[in-house]
């Protein structure tokens, strides 16, 4: 009795509803956000990369290297804390999404491009024998195996960094562990904390049943 | 030229092939005329392979001259390269199928995206050509459930498709187990008769025997001796061949 009245609070759970629910959308369209950017941006960097001019590879790799570094609650420290003081001032929702996406992206460049250069040279060349340039080859040869290939470990990036949205709550983005903390600063209810736990298995449970669905549907033999 | 000699359909002019300090192939010459099957042997490391992969480029030749139907392979852009290369049919050894996609889709990728023929066109050449290699009924499967044999002619398909004025092929049925390699062959004979030009590199000298119309012997980066598959099989001239020639019937013996 007393340990639901701790941490489930009808009442509590009625106060902080419509507040939470608010902080659930803002982690989702974060989360989506930066994992459609991330993707993106990350094969794009490995298809740059795969060009091999060193000028475009160098940097690259250096990307790569400092965003898997870094913790990323850091980056956003030094980015939402740092840039006003040069007179760039950026939305905090803004910063979180900036930073995991490029952190997103560091992993998957570093992923697809571990496939790429294991694909059989003979993959290449197929394409290019047969008058598809570089990119064309890129795009319907190499790309589509690289991601078949790696879908989970695509997905769980893509999950874990989804998760990383609660960094968010130190820089003031309103999502949910955020809003649940300050929940459960006012009320002294641990209620709203659990109520957060909820929320992401809510999101996440079901993210990962896709991913489950998604690994056994692109699954063929190489 | 005299107006009495045909254009050849591929022609290699002077071919060097470095690759570092190691000379490959050295001043290699060789003309194949329209509907001509020349068939190349020689021993591992002759540059066979090589020469080959310099007539689409997939090697860059060091010094010489690659023609099909008179326009110039080397020294032209990349785009211009990419549309010589439909020309240019390739069978490689590995097959190299896209292993994301069906046989089908194999056959008219690169008719949608290097020809730009529209979808229906494109879906009909392919089932053409899948028909042609025995594998209509395989256009919707994927390579993994094709055999070896299949697969390699899927991947004759995919470059037929194409309409390629030569096919190029590099040990087309050495991966293969031996019995799947008759299906492979017959595809070829069939293309043959059909009015195909093609340098088939193999090992498979009963086909040679009946089907080229020209041997080409390699070694050491040059081309030794070049005849008739009766003159080259039956009365080889130089030491080289002859060591070579009865080196392979030993194996197959
Ligand atoms: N990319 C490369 N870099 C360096 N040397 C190479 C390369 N490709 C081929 N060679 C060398 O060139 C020579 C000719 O090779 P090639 O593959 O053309 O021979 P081949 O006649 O096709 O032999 P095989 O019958 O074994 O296929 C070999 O000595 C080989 O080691
Ligand atoms: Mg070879």
């Amino acid at each position: 009795m007393d340990f639901l009245d701790a941490f489930l609070n009808p009442e509590i759970i009625a106060r902080y509803l419509p507040a939470l629910i608010r902080a659930v959308w803002v982690t989702l369209w974060i989360s989506v956000l930066v994992v459609i950017s991330g993707l993106a941006l990350g094969a794009l960097l490995a298809g740059l990369r795969a060009y091999q001019k060193r000028w475009l590879s160098w940097p690259i790799v250096l990307f790569a290297d400092l965003m898997r570094a870094l913790p990323p609650l850091v980056l956003m420290l030094v980015l939402f804390f740092g840039l006003p003081s040069v007179g760039i001032i950026l939305a905090d929702w803004f910063v979180l999404y900036l930073i995991l996406t490029l952190v997103l992206a560091a992993f998957v460049e570093e992923i697809f491009w571990a496939t790429m250069t294991s694909l059989p040279r003979g993959q290449w060349e197929a394409g290019a024998a047969t008058g598809l340039s570089f990119l064309q080859v890129l795009l319907h040869v190499i790309f589509p195996q690289a991601l078949r290939m790696n879908i989970p470990p695509l997905v769980n990036r893509s999950l874990t960094i989804s998760k990383m949205t609660a960094y968010g709550s130190v820089i003031g983005v309103k999502e949910i562990v955020s809003v649940a903390g300050s929940a459960q600063a006012f009320s002294g209810s641990a209620t709203p904390l659990t109520m957060a736990a909820l929320a992401y298995l809510i999101i996440f449970y079901p993210a990962m049943l896709l991913s489950r669905y998604i690994e056994n549907r692109f699954h063929y033999e190489h | 030229m005299t107006a009495a000699q045909p254009l050849p359909t591929l022609e290699i002019t002077a071919l060097e092939k470095r690759f570092g300090e190691t000379q490959v192939l050295r001043s290699i010459d060789l003309k194949v005329q329209n509907g001509e099957l020349v068939f190349v042997i020689g021993p591992s490391g002759s540059g066979k392979s090589t020469m080959l992969r310099c007539c689409n480029r997939l090697e860059e030749p060091t010094s010489g001259a690659i023609h099909v139907s008179g326009k110039p392979m080397l020294g032209i852009p990349r785009k211009e390269l990419d549309r010589m290369r439909l020309q240019v049919g390739m069978v490689f050894q590995g097959f190299f199928l896209y292993p994301h996609l069906t046989a089908l889709k194999n056959v008219t990728l690169a008719q949608r995206k290097a020809l730009k023929r529209p979808r229906a066109e494109a879906e009909a050449r392919a089932l053409e050509m899948l028909d042609k290699v025995g594998l209509k009924h395989k256009a919707d499967a994927m390579p993994s459930e094709l055999s070896g044999g299949q697969q390699q002619r899927v991947a004759i398909a995919r470059a037929l498709a194409l309409d390629p004025k030569v096919m190029l092929f590099d040990e087309p049925t050495s991966a293969l187990d031996p019995e799947l390699v008759g299906s492979v062959l017959k595809v070829m004979r069939d293309l043959r008769e059909g009015g195909m030009t093609m340098i088939v590199v193999s090992h498979e000298m009963q086909f040679a025997r009946e089907a080229a119309d020209r041997v080409v012997f390699m070694d050491g980066g040059v081309i030794v001796e070049e005849g008739p598959p009766e003159e080259i099989f039956g009365n080889p001239k130089s030491d080289r061949l002859k060591a070579f020639l009865s080196r392979v019937s030993g194996e197959a013996a």
